[in-house]
């Protein structure tokens, strides 16, 4: 469905992603982990023709079609949705509002007072506050808009950017299985994090990212079980004894 | 006493309406562009003359004139933003600004050339000079025509902005630029939009305000400085507070026009300005929302 192929984005003379390549089928929930930095944000821009006459190499190509370096607007229309990072609501414009932008590209009023109803299912706090500015919602209230807002364009790809960025615990828990149910629907699903553990635990297929390449991707079945994966994502202490030396071949392998 | 004041009430809420259509127009691009349009009262000036050129050469009656010159309008503001905004990438506001005011000089320049320096009056079939009595207070056929154009105006666009899925697109647009390309929402398109309706609001007021000022290229300049001076009073980014800055301007200036000098009538407006700014620094309807994280 999605095929990236060796993508190169820079800023100016940085480059940011240095040929990274990701597959995703219909029905995938895939995540891409990395830290701070590591370029998951970047990826994500990428594919949404967000940065200008990037990537500067590499191809992109959704149910067939080329889609790298055309218009955002255009991206949208062909059913991919991007709910970034840090939320970027409408923030003087009432909840209501906002879900109506997210269907915005859309004619069929059936169909999109379906999908209200459906977005209200997931986060009925959204109804409730539907005539609120969504300026003054909280942060995981914003959080729940953003993604009701893009799931109003009824994607079929649906980008999520650190969704659990500033979150307490439970609610990280509620939102993540919230998108479970989202790609139970058939909505596939591209989830970019940090938080390795919640990833890891509803993706079926997870890569690595550091500094702007893939270092490692497979199953996250497979990855959960990854020594590297548990030390550096996971936080799972191993043996105390040889630590030191592991770590800076681990480290230096995957450079 | 009390029907003087209330008609010098009537006829300086009259000229604050058509400087509130001009902070609305000001406002709109503000929101939307971030910018300051210095261009704004030049732009109506050019279609105001347009107007004219329809009414006094071509002999078109005021009716059919009238539509044509708001059309023109709209696709001037629309030039103006794909001509001097659209080429400047990323450019600072001290860039924006002087970009409004390149687009200022040429229109000046442009009217100038074409219709000449001297004053014409503007052959406008609402006249100042007919008026009617309503209980004691006389109010002038143009001023009621200013009120009611004014009025509507301001009702369309609230409704506009509310409840037309253009009016919030435009809203989202200026809020958060990135994420209503995400939605889908040709921002482009919208920002070219929005200058054409801005200039549409602007070319009302040249209109309405021309038979009062007469035509000449300078008609806009006094006009342009108090419509800016009523949306800084109203916070420059509320549309009722373009609105009510422009009210109470006219009012004001009104007033003390009658009663202490008229010499200084223009500035005690901006001595209001700047008392109220002291009292308010964000201007009298600023709506600011909190942010949580
Ligand atoms: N607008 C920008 N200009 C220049 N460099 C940037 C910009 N945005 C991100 N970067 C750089 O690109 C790299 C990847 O950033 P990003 O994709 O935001 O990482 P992540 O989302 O994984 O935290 C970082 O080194 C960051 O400093
Ligand atoms: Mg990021």
């Amino acid at each position: 469905m999605l095929k990236v192929k060796n993508i190169e984005t820079s800023y100016g003379f940085v480059n940011a992603i240095r040929g990274v390549s990701l597959d995703l089928e219909e029905g995938d929930i895939k995540t891409v982990l990395g830290a701070n930095g590591a370029g998951k944000t970047t990826i994500l821009k990428t594919i949404m023709g967000l940065l200008e006459d990037q990537p500067e190499k590499g191809t992109i190509e959704f149910m067939g079609k080329r889609i790298d370096r055309m218009d955002t607007e255009d991206i949208v229309r062909l059913g991919i949705s991007y709910v970034p990072e840090g939320r970027e609501i409408f923030p003087e414009l009432t909840v209501f509002e906002n879900l109506k932008m997210g269907s915005y590209t859309r004619r069929d009023k059936d169909g999109i007072r379906k999908d209200y109803k459906r977005v209200s299912e997931y986060f009925p706090v959204l109804e409730e506050r539907k005539n609120q500015q969504a300026g003054t919602l909280s942060g995981g209230e914003q959080q729940m808009l953003a993604i009701g807002r893009a799931l109003m364009a009824r994607p079929k790809l649906l980008l999520l950017d650190e969704p659990s960025l500033g979150l307490s615990p439970a609610l990280v828990k509620d939102i993540f299985e919230i998108i479970k149910a989202i790609n139970r629907e058939g909505i596939t699903i591209l989830l970019v994090e940090q938080n390795a553990r919640m990833a890891l635990n509803i993706g079926n297929y997870g890569y690595v990212l550091e500094n702007g390449r893939i270092v490692l991707s497979d199953e996250t079945r497979v990855l959960l079980e990854n020594d590297d994966v548990k030390e550096f994502y996971l936080g799972i202490k191993l043996e105390e004894s040889v630590k030191g030396y592991q770590r800076y071949k681990r480290k230096k392998r995957w450079r | 006493m009390l029907t003087q004041l209330s008609q010098i009430i009537v006829s300086g809420l009259a000229i604050g309406s058509c400087y509130a259509l001009i902070a609305l127009a000001m406002v709109i691009i503000y929101k939307t562009s971030e910018v300051l349009n210095f261009a704004q009262g030049e732009m109506a000036m050019v279609s105001t003359f347009f107007a004219y050129s329809l009414l006094s050469t071509y002999n078109i009656p005021f009716i059919i004139a009238f539509p044509l010159a708001l059309v023109f309008s709209l696709l001037l503001g629309m030039l103006v933003e794909f001509a001097f905004l659209r080429p400047a990438k990323n450019p600072t506001v001290l860039g924006l600004i002087v970009i409004t005011l390149g687009a200022e000089m040429v229109l000046y320049g442009f009217a100038g050339w074409k219709w000449g320096a001297e004053t014409k009056s503007f052959p406008s079939p609402i006249l100042d000079t007919r008026v009617y009595n309503l209980k004691g207070i006389v109010i002038s056929q143009l001023n009621l025509w200013i009120f009611a154009v004014c009025i509507s105006l301001m009702l369309i666009l609230f409704l506009f902005f509310r409840y037309s899925k253009l009016g919030v697109a435009m809203k989202a647009t200026a809020q958060n630029q990135m994420a209503a390309r995400l939605m889908g929402i040709r921002s482009k398109r919208i920002l070219s939009l929005t200058w054409g309706l801005s200039s549409l609001i602007g070319a009302v007021a040249g209109v309405l305000i021309a038979p009062i000022t007469l035509l000449d290229p300078n008609m806009m300049i006094d006009p342009l400085l108090k419509a800016f001076a009523s949306a800084v009073l109203g916070g420059m980014t509320s549309l009722p507070g373009a609105a009510l800055g422009g009210g109470i301007l006219g009012v004001v200036e009104n007033l003390f026009g009658w009663y202490v000098s008229t010499e200084f009538k223009s500035v005690v407006a901006f001595a209001i300005i700047v008392i109220v700014l002291c009292i308010r620094p964000s201007g009298l309807l600023a709506r600011h929302y909190v942010k949580k994280v």
